[in-house]
């Protein structure tokens, strides 16, 4: 294609785009769409993070000082899904949205009007949710589980519009992960052939597929929860004949394909990462992509293994038990070819790479607390405990988080044109990386010392990691906002990028201008 | 749109359907599981017929016996004895007793859980007042019986059977259903 006709197409179509807010609100463009949903993820990160500064705070000294525990198990819960549906997955659908077509070289996502009717249903969802808090009686409170009898029998008048708001995020997601999937399927330009697709590619579209088998199921227990408190069913009241111990095997069957949805995307962000700066290809292509498949479809064999202090038989926890520790056998195979690929390469240590680099090793600590957790007997002891609180924020704070803020690093000369600021970038990572680990490390030897979770009080002992813990949370929410200066600077200016910032980099995305066109890809490339 | 794209996000879609549909479909899978496996310590919902089986004399086991009412459960709801020691095959008679205090007919549901879960699959019942509603008028009370054995098939590991009852206030039921409103146990 000659650069003639690109300009051509290029003023075309910009006399078509709406301007001002219209153009945000029915725009179709798989780029504009991108950057909605990263700015609403942001936008939720920091929601969701003040509710977690308040927990910190009210932690910060034993007794309670700040909020009642009412309001704290409303932080809790809100933190949660507001971190889960609000932050991560919106995040990792923008990343989707910017990057898959641009990777696979197809002009759009396949389906631009559900694209856009699958973001503008999101920031509604949230409003729901979050003006639930306002009514009398208060907001969800019953952490982000809502385990029955909590959410059905003794929760209140809120639960309506929190079951509301889930079913808005489903469908938001579904939709999502139909277009991701038909564009994948469908899109790919002329010579793309599977085994040659990008593995941030691979891994969301394993993803996709995850969210569609789990996420109506989701929707599913949601409205049980709802007949139940509502319309005198009984799925999970035992008076009626239903089990509460039911919502906990079909919430997992859910929950645990979830944490899954919520780390692919990051393996394939890393395996995107790690490459460039190590300026070597991936080492092991082939077995990343059968090791996410095998997550994925292991993923669906272990929900029980959060329940073994119910009262299972013995044979369903050694079941559960190995499968899942089965599962630290693809992971491990991703960790040892990211650790491969840098052997012996050329490394340079750019923003983008350090937090790539921090996700392999912090991600691999959550990993092995995981194996801790997985080992029946000794989760007896780890049940609820803040080593759980430890092991979940290690995979998603500084594994899929980091991996996000990797990404945003590593494509924004992409989306702006303009390099980002090395200098504050690295003092953001730096800032980070020391305080993730004050704020989430000592949160395992409380937990093992039996500092239960979701508690707005704790036992004098715990007072003095818990003052650490909370240092370590506000420094850490500081730090954030240096990511938030160093995103608008970039935004608005600096240094011109090139159609290739990083000179290791592989993929369509670098051969199209930075920053890149509102269309590209109009003629689909040739991929040799 | 192009048909390679219909024809995809018709499938997918069905996926979605079928997906929704399957959450539903465990609540029964998760039912009949738990009867066929007894993993969940629930006894069966129907008498058994008192067969002659062998008494094994050899052993002893310990039955406790809990009950509970539930906290939205006025009445007050306790058994005979607190434990029994018997042989497997013996048939034996436990009462509950049961009271309402409050000056209103209460409709009771006893749900049964047997502790360890695997043994519930040996312990049966003939007779029991969890079968059935209960009804009983303010200020009245009553003895609720059960007739159990247990199955020598018991698997030696067992040496004693927690039987717990925890009793629901069903009365919003009961009015819904019109049943007739005598207690099969009388006062």
């Amino acid at each position: 294609m000659s650069t003639v006709t690109t300009a051509d197409h290029h003023d075309e179509h910009h006399d078509h785009k709406p301007t001002g807010i219209k153009r945000w609100l029915f725009t179709t463009n798989h780029k504009d769409i991108g950057s909605l949903y990263l700015i609403f993820a942001l936008a939720m990160f920091f929601l969701g993070g003040a509710m977690a500064m308040v927990i910190r705070l009210e932690l910060f000294q034993p007794g309670l000082q700040f909020v009642d525990p009412q309001f704290f198990n409303q932080m809790t819960t809100m933190h949660g899904l507001i971190m889960v549906f609000g932050a991560v997955m919106p995040a990792f659908t923008g990343l989707a949205n910017w990057m898959i077509p641009m990777m696979i070289g197809a002009p759009d996502m396949a389906l631009p009007r559900m694209n856009n009717w699958s973001f503008w249903i999101l920031p509604f969802a949230f409003l729901i949710l979050i003006i639930s808090m306002f009514l009398p009686g208060g907001g969800p409170d019953f952490g982000w589980t809502f385990y029955a009898p909590l959410s059905t029998t003794y929760s209140n008048d809120s639960t309506a519009l929190f079951v509301f708001a889930v079913h808005i995020m489903g469908i938001s997601s579904i939709m999502g992960a139909i277009n991701v999937i038909v564009t994948i399927v469908n899109m790919r330009a002329p010579g793309m052939t599977w085994m040659k697709l990008p593995l941030f590619v691979w891994t969301w579209l394993i993803t996709a597929f995850l969210l569609i088998m789990v996420m109506p199921v989701l929707a599913g227990v949601v409205t049980m929860v709802l007949t139940d408190k509502y319309f005198a069913t009984s799925f999970f009241d035992a008076a009626g004949g239903g089990d509460p111990v039911l919502f906990q095997h079909i919430f997992w069957f859910f929950g645990h394909p979830e944490v899954y949805i919520m780390i692919l995307p990051a393996f394939g962000i890393v395996s995107a990462i790690v490459p460039t700066f190590a300026r070597k290809k991936l080492f092991g292509y082939a077995s990343m992509v059968y090791a996410t498949a095998s997550i994925a479809i292991l993923s669906f064999l272990v929900w029980a293994h959060h329940m073994f202090t119910t009262g299972m038989p013995v044979f369903a926890t050694l079941f559960f038990m190995y499968t899942t520790m089965l599962i630290a056998v693809p992971t491990g195979v991703k960790v040892f070819n990211w650790v491969a690929t840098m052997w012996r390469g050329a490394m340079t240590f750019e923003v983008p790479m350090m937090f790539a680099l921090a996700f392999i090793v912090l991600f691999t600590i959550g990993g092995l607390s995981g194996v801790m957790l997985a080992i029946t007997p000794a989760d007896f002891q780890y049940h609820d405990t803040y080593f759980v609180v430890a092991h979940f924020h290690y995979v998603l704070v500084s594994g899929a988080v980091f991996s996000i803020v990797a990404a945003v690093y590593y494509w924004l000369p992409k989306w702006t044109g303009h390099m980002y600021d090395e200098k504050l970038g690295q003092l953001h990572f730096w800032c980070s990386l020391i305080s993730v680990n004050l704020l989430f490390f000592p949160m395992h030897f409380v937990g093992l010392a039996g500092m239960p979770r979701r508690i707005p009080d704790y036992a004098l002992q715990f007072a003095d990691f818990n003052a650490f813990v909370s240092v370590g949370g506000f420094l850490f929410g500081l730090s954030q906002l240096i990511f938030l200066w160093v995103v608008i600077k970039c935004a608005r200016g600096g240094e011109k990028a090139l159609a290739k910032p990083w000179d290791g980099a592989e993929g369509l995305e670098w051969e199209v201008p930075s920053p890149a066109p509102y269309h590209t890809f109009d003629t689909p490339p040739q991929v040799k | 749109m192009n048909a390679k794209h219909s024809t995809l996000i018709g499938k997918l879609s069905l996926l979605v359907v079928a997906m929704f549909a399957f959450g539903y479909a465990l609540v029964p899978l998760y039912d009949v599981f738990c009867d066929i496996t007894g993993i969940n310590g629930k006894t069966a919902s129907e008498p058994v017929s008192a067969e002659a089986a062998i008494i094994d004399t050899s052993r002893e086991i310990t039955i406790e016996f809990i009950a509970r009412p539930n906290q939205q459960m006025p009445w007050i709801f306790k058994p005979e004895v607190r434990r029994m020691r018997v042989h497997p095959g013996e048939i034996h008679i436990m009462n509950y007793l049961a009271e309402n205090p409050t000056g209103r007919a209460i409709v009771g549901q006893a749900v049964p859980s047997v502790s360890p879960g695997q043994a519930a699959l040996f312990f049966h019942k003939i007779e029991c007042f969890c079968f059935t509603q209960q009804y009983l008028a303010g200020g009245n009370d009553m003895l609720m019986p059960l007739q159990f054995y247990v199955d020598p098939a018991l698997p030696a590991q067992f040496s004693t059977i927690t039987l717990s009852y925890t009793l629901y206030d069903v009365t919003s039921q009961w009015q819904d259903s019109g049943q007739d409103t005598e207690s099969e146990f009388g006062e």
